[in-house]
């Protein structure tokens, strides 16, 4: 049980990573990333081969950030002249590409078999104690992230982003660099995805294209809508209620024994689907109303 | 090698013809309601299944299913629409059409878990005569390829007599044009919304139905095949009627040729390719001249 409850809750300290990057991108900077699973599975791979090839961890980990953060910006790049709905388009497409690539690229990404053996930072001096360590590590990154958002999101740059999100005409008038500021934000939110993907793959030491599922997107977009899309905390919280659900319901379901495996997942899927229809109709400030954020001493 | 290029010509056309119904259906959406709505991939599943139901449980002939195929998937458009993403959609804001992408696209995986809930994962397929290709002046053409390529002509040429026909058409057009203009004119868009939601989704079943017919049937087909749909639409400019059909013809003949260099597998990769090159490059659309109408 306490084996279930560290694996689960490792598993959504990282689903909050993903938020908090949903929620720079997509709640402060209007920006949406549909293809956010495409840059998990990016850091994933990336930290996974970089340290087969004889990094150390933390260099994986990083690299992981970087490229998936480079990846974004370019992405957001290319789209900078046209609306929103390109930029959607894009990143889907980003996605699909990447899984594509996942699967075949045998030679490098051992395609549908994935890589197996990924090593963990520390496992050995640790022993027994050491999923609650990678738990505590985490939560901790994540904490670290969620720190470092509320501040950035609170500065200067926070308050010009949230007036591109809200006029990008306005905001160019007032001499704010609107491209620089998008590309910025975009690169965070794909940067922390990526960071959350080499987690993943350091945490269960196998990845495959089947880890990374066109549905998670939908899963972290619902994390970061219910918490309320602007909010740092609300990713958080978010995150965990997500994680809630989706396992719940996997209790709640095998419960019924009308239904088959696949009809659960599908159910599972459902739930989620019109979780977040029903959030983004009904309370599209999610749990925590963004907060009016003005210039001031607050 | 001229009758291998030859060859991927005309299969490209004819798997272009097909794409060119949901990109249609994109493009209309679109155009008339202003934002991107990714259900259409699920829709195209829809349409698909409910041929594949009557055809193999009821027997009807293949003719007979596209009709069933564009009414359900038209009317399981308009129901998920008013249910899921009108509500939204009534919201006024800089950011609206965004949030209605983020609940369409949530719609469809709503949609293609449903009917995984439903038929289960396994490949379904169409009860149809098995036939033989044919050769005319070198090159091979399949029947049912053909007849596909028919209908596809068929659906684009009563749209098109519809857009330029008749009132209603005109009044869709001229909402596409600009809403505000046509709303002076008495036109009132939001009750163009249902009509051009059937039309548009109607399109996508009918265009899943034929891209499946010598294929197979899943819950997913729909999704694995949305990138080359989007491809087409993007290529036309988004907001063009023709220039999605032309950007679907174009996706096509493209995906077909840069499988005599690539591996089979990327060929959604080439439809992104198409996408990003088209964006750098023309991002209005190749087409933008033909009766475009810029957002």
């Amino acid at each position: 049980m306490i084996t279930y409850l560290t694996f689960v809750s490792t598993l959504a300290g990282i689903y909050a990573l993903l938020a908090l990057g949903l929620v720079t991108s997509w709640g402060q900077g209007g920006m949406t990333n549909l293809g956010l699973v495409g840059f998990y599975g990016l850091g994933a791979y990336a930290s996974a081969l970089l340290v087969g090839g004889g990094m150390p961890i933390p260099f994986g980990w990083l690299g992981a950030t970087a490229l998936a953060a480079a990846i974004g910006a370019g992405v957001c790049l290319i789209t900078r002249t046209l609306r929103g709905d390109y930029l959607a388009i894009v990143t889907l497409g980003f996605a699909e590409v990447v899984r594509l690539f996942e699967l075949n690229e045998t030679w490098l990404t051992g395609g549908s078999n994935g890589i197996s053996g990924i090593p963990a930072p520390l496992k050995s001096y640790f022993g027994a104690a050491y999923p609650i360590v990678y738990m505590v590590l985490t939560w901790s990154l994540v904490l670290v992230a969620a720190l470092a958002l509320s501040r950035l999101l609170k500065s200067p740059f926070g308050r010009a982003l949230r007036a591109v999100r809200e006029d990008e005409q306005v905001a160019a008038v007032a001499g704010k660099s609107v491209l620089v500021l998008k590309v910025q934000a975009f690169a965070i939110g794909a940067g922390l995805s990526g960071l959350a993907g080499a987690l993943y793959a350091h945490f269960t030491s196998f990845i495959a294209p089947d880890s990374f599922v066109v549905q998670m997107t939908i899963y972290i977009f619902l994390a970061a809508a219910a918490g309320g899309v602007t909010r740092v905390p609300g990713a958080i919280l978010g995150a965990i209620a997500v994680m809630v659900l989706l396992e719940g319901s996997r209790f709640v379901a095998a419960a019924i024994p009308a239904f088959d495996a696949v009809q659960v997942a599908s159910l599972r899927e459902l739930s989620i689907a019109v979780g977040l229809i029903v959030v983004i109709q009904v309370r599209p400030e999610g749990l925590f109303r963004s907060r009016n954020q003005l210039s001031g001493t607050r | 090698m001229l009758t291998v290029i030859g060859q991927s010509l005309v299969n490209g056309l004819i798997q272009g013809a097909v794409i060119a119904l949901p990109a249609l259906g994109l493009t209309l959406i679109f155009s008339v309601l202003g934002f991107i709505n990714f259900s259409v991939a699920a829709q195209m599943t829809v349409g698909a299944y409910a041929g594949w139901m009557v055809n193999s449980h009821l027997h009807w002939p293949f003719a007979a299913t596209l009709p069933v195929a564009f009414l359900v998937a038209g009317a399981v458009g308009v129901l998920t629409d008013r249910l899921a993403l009108a509500p939204v959609r009534a919201r006024s804001g800089g950011q609206t059409s965004l949030m209605v992408a983020v609940v369409s696209i949530a719609l469809n995986l709503a949609i293609e878990s449903a009917l995984r809930f439903s038929f289960g994962n396994d490949l379904e397929s169409y009860d149809v005569p098995v036939t033989r290709d044919f050769r005319f002046a070198g090159l091979l053409f399949g029947p049912q390829e053909l007849l596909n390529f028919g209908v596809a002509l068929v659906a684009a040429a009563v749209l098109a007599t519809f857009f330029t026909r008749t009132r209603l058409g005109k009044a869709m057009r001229a909402v596409a044009d600009n809403a505000d203009l046509a709303r002076l004119k008495g036109i009132v868009p939001n009750r163009l919304a249902n009509l051009a939601t059937f039309i548009a989704m109607g399109l996508a079943g009918l265009g899943g139905a034929l891209l499946v017919v010598t294929t197979s049937v899943d819950p997913s087909v729909g999704s694995r095949l949305v990138l080359v749909v989007f491809a087409a639409s993007v290529v036309g400019g988004l907001t063009s009627l023709p220039g999605a059909v032309l950007g679907a013809l174009l996706v096509g003949v493209a995906s077909e040729l840069s499988l005599l260099v690539i591996s089979p597998v990327y060929e959604s990769a080439t439809a992104f390719l198409a996408i990003l090159l088209v964006l750098l490059l023309r991002p209005n659309g190749l087409f933008a001249g033909v009766s475009a109408v810029r957002r």
